[in-house]
């Protein structure tokens, strides 16, 4: 019995299989410890408790939010496109269990070791952008319009910078393989890419901040200026899947960036799938940090950033690398 | 140049906030959880009034029954009923609602007695605090301060006869509950 199933889980698609169910598990519990995690630091930041009625210290706040979500009735507004309005939620979570694949949680604990897993992890993210366009457009709404309008002009801008970044660490390492990359760096602190690349790790996580939609980028679902933006429709699950989305982004960037450029599963003592996931949820952290510290920038701020700052720099730290790399090979 | 040094005081003026939330994360908290804590400073909460007992005598007002409270409040929202010594309780009439400024009050404005010729009980003192709006007439007209605020600032209720609150009752029922510590402090 137990040969039969390591032998069923050596095989590529049992082991494909075994890790997207393993991965749609993490996610659910993900979405209730983030938002557990970004109520208490808005809480603490703001010098209050945060939630604390539900369960002790507030832990089972998550799953009553859930409840309450799952059992809203869901409504859709008259003149919608019916098709559209529900097709958006599911294409936004649907390739983030994609996205989750290639990340290497530890040498071992891979989904599926592919050689263009940072390919695949920024194609199918981009695919959230049309998403987030359907649920606008499907929504017969001026708010969903606007915020839809704003995700499709923030993601594409921001996409360049994010690949500009990723390509001068590809660059150095020869490998658009997460596991590979993350491998090269377990040499100790000093090998970490940061270290190498600091432009390049600032630029990739101020563009991975666009990239989810969050404050102080959060024009998409702006809401005092949008109501909600581009979800200002959605009720109860609806809602509550692009919620889950957004949340997942959050640690798919974080777990990219702490595999490019935060030395992956490297660390003293412990196993490296505990110093993965702590190196994800700091950056997590530091991104809720950055949601209770800093205004929303305005549009056109928010395009100047990206076009006349982060892709100059980012094509400068690429030309860099690589004259840097002809030079010393 | 310019602009660089510009972005480059502004990537400072981020990393000031940075440090400013952080450090207010580890900070205490300084919010109160209010059902399991309560605010300690509510010496300058105005609640609704309250009948000041005699430094002698705990279970009587220091009320001299003067009407200037009754009077002097715009929401009219006190109602006062006393009468003389020696002659029956519920005399003395019914000042009413008075909305109208020609009806007289007895005992009211200048016709007050000194309060040492003729002694007043105090019947009835009641605050319909639904009609309050705090504003301290009473208080501050009071000549014998024998009206304060209280402190009650968690003051519930779910129906109109919570607010009609009889002061006089309310007086009494505080004396016997101090008269009670009293005692068992001794006792203790």
């Amino acid at each position: 019995m137990i040969a039969q199933l390591t032998a069923w889980l050596t095989h590529p698609l049992g082991h494909m299989i075994a890790a997207l169910v393993a991965i749609m598990a993490f996610l659910g519990v993900n979405g209730l410890v983030l938002v557990y995690m970004e109520r208490k630091v808005a809480g603490f930041i703001q010098r209050r408790p945060g939630p604390y009625e539900v369960g002790p210290q507030g832990l089972l706040q998550p799953l009553a939010d859930a409840g309450k979500l799952i059992s809203k009735q869901l409504t859709i507004p008259d003149g919608a496109d019916k098709l559209m309005f529900w097709a958006a939620p599911v294409l936004s979570m649907a390739p983030v269990v994609i996205c989750f694949l290639p990340i290497p949680f530890s040498p071992l604990l891979t989904g599926m070791d592919v050689n263009l897993g940072l390919l695949l992890i920024l194609a199918f993210s981009g695919l959230n952008s049309l998403a987030l366009c359907l649920a606008g457009w499907g929504s017969n709404n001026k708010y969903s319009l606007l915020g839809a309008a704003r995700a499709v002009a923030q993601a594409v801008a921001y996409e360049i910078p994010l690949l500009l970044a990723v390509l001068a660490v590809a660059f150095q390492t020869g490998s658009l393989n997460l596991s590979v990359i993350a491998e090269e760096q377990s040499r100790g602190l000093l090998s970490w890419n940061v270290f190498t690349h600091p432009l390049a790790f600032f630029i990739f996580f101020v563009a991975s901040v666009a990239e989810t939609n969050r404050s102080p980028f959060d024009l998409p679902e702006a809401e005092s200026e949008l109501t909600a933006g581009f979800h200002t429709e959605y009720s109860g699950m609806g809602f509550g899947i692009f919620f889950l989305a957004e949340y997942s982004y959050m640690v798919i960037v974080c777990a990219v960036a702490t595999a490019l450029f935060l030395g992956g599963w490297d660390g003293p003592v412990l196993p490296g799938i505990w110093w993965f996931l702590a190196k994800v949820f700091g950056l997590i952290f530091v991104m809720m940090w950055f949601r209770w510290t800093f205004p929303r920038v305005r549009f056109d701020q928010l395009l100047n950033i990206c076009w006349k700052w982060l892709i100059p720099l980012g094509l400068l730290n690429l030309v860099v690398t690589a004259l840097m790399l002809k030079l010393v090979r | 140049m310019r602009s660089l040094i510009k972005a480059l005081k502004g990537l400072w003026s981020l990393a000031v906030g940075l440090r400013i939330t952080a450090v207010e994360l580890v900070k205490p908290q300084i919010t109160v959880h209010y059902p399991r804590e309560e605010v300690e400073n509510l010496v300058s909460y105005r609640g609704h009034i309250e009948l000041v007992p005699l430094d002698a005598d705990l279970q009587t007002p220091r009320c001299i029954m003067c009407w200037r409270c009754v009077d002097n409040c715009p929401s009219r929202c006190i109602t006062l009923r006393m009468h003389v010594k020696g002659e029956e309780a519920g005399r003395a009439a019914d000042p009413g609602l008075r909305l109208a400024p020609d009806i007289q009050v007895p005992y009211s404005q200048h016709r007050t007695p000194p309060p040492d010729v003729i002694e007043r009980v105090l019947d009835v003192y009641r605050l319909n605090y639904s009609l309050c709006s705090l504003c301290g007439l009473c208080v501050q007209n009071c000549p014998v301060d024998a009206i304060r605020f209280t402190g009650n600032a968690y003051l519930v209720g779910t129906t109109r006869q919570t607010f009609d609150i009889d002061l006089l009752a309310r007086l009494r029922q505080r004396a016997a509950a101090t008269v009670a510590a009293r005692s068992t402090a001794r006792a203790a």
